[in-house]
């Protein structure tokens, strides 16, 4: 009991240390000038949550909780999944114009992240500069179209192309250099994309960004009020009133049409040679080296493979936004999707889709919380690396079993 | 008679300053079990190194003569070696894909060929029968080493789950799955007791005699030296020492000198 109660005092203490200045002051602006006040009970109640929170973790360490492992039978499983889809397809119309916004951000996110988990989960290559193929893919799509005036659906997979080709040529160089000194490399690679689309004026529109992306069109009906096309519009060809939520409705679907195809392949991929030479290659390089097995082109495919979707990620996040700016390409949408592909359990689609799901909508929930929106995404973070150390869904699926 | 399948000619290894194997020559025969041993840091793993690919010597020929052709390992791009002179290799510590099950191990040994089966993953991503019929002959192929080995019922285990004797087999097994000429062992003995031991030696036995593959080995257990091997080489501090059948062995001076000391005058 007497050294239970030693365990507490370090943390308490610190948090009375940190409290002190962090949360015992504060600045209140009047009229005049700013005042420096003081309110010394939320030091004593962030004292008291961390002795609260201390006490309870030793109970539970006496006592633990029964644990569970998500791993509900197999059948049960596929009607979720089943229940999942549905819902995602009758979501645009039971929901608002913004629930929808949101859904299409969510999706676009799950598809970066398992674009991630096939470079970083699979094959094991921390790519902290992911988000260059993803900026790379989106203005491939906005200078495509302002220049060449080319068509939604051309620009998508040119997109993509052009990300695994930029992948394919970066990665020769730098898959040379291995685990921390990669993430470092690609970093000053997403960096170097940034800063030229920054300051490439002629180009890329700099800092102020592109606008007039291409929009989808439905086999080439437009969703506009008009047509330029010479085709009828979308609502004119059905017959039905024109509904600017229409275009919001079709792209809702395109992304999670462009989701599944990402699940299916990257879970095909996973089962065929190439997919095990990818989690082989993570397990142990001199082994692989030992079996034949040609490193750098498997390196180079799963990190292309990963840019390419990412690409075409980026090609419907333009279309999405309207406008393209270096903004939207920082280190934080890295960070952003490595902590969904970490969160989620590398390697595990469903855990990442989780992760990213609960990463995308926790600060747009939590928005009636204003400032502390960011104090409970770090908290959700502590509390996955507490209880979950290695994801959400660290459980590996073996890709071929013995039957 | 013997017919060679590895000329080694004067081969040399330096790091910097330090001469880790010096000018040594040998043959290595088809169908023979030949072993290298000597004191620690006579410099035989550099040799294997050197052998597939992990180093480029700086001196000599490596020549491996196949039925219809001989191959210059040493000019051979590194990277090369496994996949087309065919040679497999296990390692001192060993290295298994420890997340992966026992059965994945096997198949990433046929990752060459599957992989060309599958069209580079199009026919694969499609699901095409080319590809079924190839995945079924590697995973036919697979099950036989299972049953070789005695891993059947842990088929579906993950390796680094797996008993070390059991690792030290699958290891063997997952480079036997390469199909290879030459199957070099870095002392496959290593932290196996006497039964394990035994069976290793039949083991090797086997691959010796049914598969056709011959073996090159690295081992300080006597045991399994002298009783499988056909041909010793022993090395000390780089050097040849002595080459021989396992009695000439036994009676040489130089080896005696080399293991047990010299005797004082």
């Amino acid at each position: 009991m007497n050294k239970n109660f030693l365990t507490f005092l370090p943390p308490v203490f610190l948090t009375l240390l940190l409290s002190l200045p962090l949360l015992g002051f504060f600045a209140q602006e009047n009229s005049k000038d700013i005042l420096l006040l003081q309110r010394w009970d939320w030091v004593l109640y962030a004292t008291a949550a961390v002795f609260l929170a201390n006490s309870v973790l030793i109970v539970l360490k006496k006592y633990p909780l029964p644990s569970f492992a998500i791993s509900p039978p197999a059948k049960n499983l596929n009607a979720l999944k089943a229940l999942l889809f549905l819902g995602l397809l009758a979501l645009p119309f039971l929901s608002s114009r913004s629930t929808i916004d949101l859904a299409t951000l969510v999706l676009l996110y799950i598809c970066l992240a398992w674009g991630l988990n096939i470079t970083m989960g699979l094959a094991g290559l921390l790519d902290l500069g992911y988000v260059a193929f993803y900026a790379i893919g989106a203005y491939t799509t906005a200078i495509l179209s302002h220049y060449y005036g080319l068509s939604f659906w051309q620009c998508v997979p040119l997109s993509g192309l052009v990300a695994a080709i930029f992948a394919l040529v970066i990665g020769m160089p730098i898959l040379r250099v291995q685990g921390d000194y990669l993430a470092i490399v690609a970093l000053g690679f997403a960096e170097i994309v940034r800063i030229v689309a920054t300051n490439w004026q002629s180009l890329t529109g700099g800092p102020n960004g592109m606008s007039g992306m291409p929009r989808p069109t439905f086999f080439g009906l437009e969703f506009g009020r008009t047509s330029s096309s010479g085709l009828p519009t979308f609502q004119d060809f059905f017959h039905i009133p024109f509904n600017s939520e229409h275009r919001l409705i079709f792209l809702f679907y395109c992304i999670l049409g462009l989701a599944i195809i990402i699940y299916v392949v990257s879970k095909r991929l996973r089962c065929l040679p190439l997919g095990r030479a990818w989690e082989a290659m993570r397990e142990d390089e001199i082994a692989c080296r030992a079996l034949g097995i040609n490193l750098p082109r498997i390196k180079l495919s799963a990190y292309s493979i990963g840019a390419g979707i990412a690409g075409l990620v980026g090609a419907f996040f333009a279309t999405k936004q309207g406008f393209v700016s270096p903004e939207s390409f920082t280190f934080n949408e890295t960070a952003m999707i490595v902590a969904m592909v970490v969160l989620g359990g590398m390697g595990s689609l469903w855990g990442i889709c989780i992760a990213a799901t609960f990463l995308v909508l926790l600060p747009e929930l939590a928005r009636g919380l204003a400032d502390y929106r960011m104090l409970l995404f770090g908290l959700a973070m502590i509390l996955v690396m507490r209880f979950k150390p290695n994801g959400l869904i660290s459980v590996r699926q073996p890709t071929v079993k013995m039957s | 008679m013997r017919t060679p399948l590895l000329d080694v000619t004067d081969l040399t290894m330096q790091f910097g300053g330090l001469t880790a194997v010096d000018g040594v020559s040998f043959t290595a025969h088809q169908g023979e079990i030949t072993a290298i041993i000597g004191p620690n840091g006579a410099g035989k793993t550099t040799l294997f190194n050197c052998l597939t690919g992990f180093y480029k010597p700086t001196q000599g020929t490596l020549l491996l003569h196949t039925a219809d052709k001989s191959i210059r390992l040493d000019t051979l791009p590194r990277s090369h070696i496994a996949a087309k002179a065919k040679i497999a290799r296990t390692f001192q510590n060993i290295r298994l894909f420890t997340g992966m099950t026992v059965l994945e191990n096997l198949l990433v040994a046929q990752h060459n060929a599957l992989m060309r089966a599958s069209g580079f993953c199009i026919a694969g991503l499609l699901g095409l029968p080319r590809y079924r019929k190839a995945e079924q002959h590697a995973l036919e192929k697979a099950r036989y080493w299972l049953h070789k080995i005695d891993l059947t019922d842990k088929a579906d285990w993950e390796a680094g789950n797996l008993p070390y004797g059991d690792q030290r087999r699958l290891e063997i097994a997952r480079a036997m799955c390469m199909e290879p000429v030459l199957l070099c062992l870095d002392e496959p003995a290593a932290g196996l007791n006497p039964k394990e031991s035994a069976d290793l030696n039949t083991l090797l036995q086997d691959i010796c005699n049914t598969e056709k593959t011959s073996l090159l080995l690295i081992e300080h257990d006597m045991s399994v030296v002298m009783n499988i091997s056909h041909h010793i080489i022993v090395l000390e501090y780089g050097r040849r020492i002595a080459d021989g059948t396992p009695q000439e062995i036994k009676n040489n001076a130089d080896v005696i000198r080399a293991y047990l000391g010299e005797e004082s005058a």
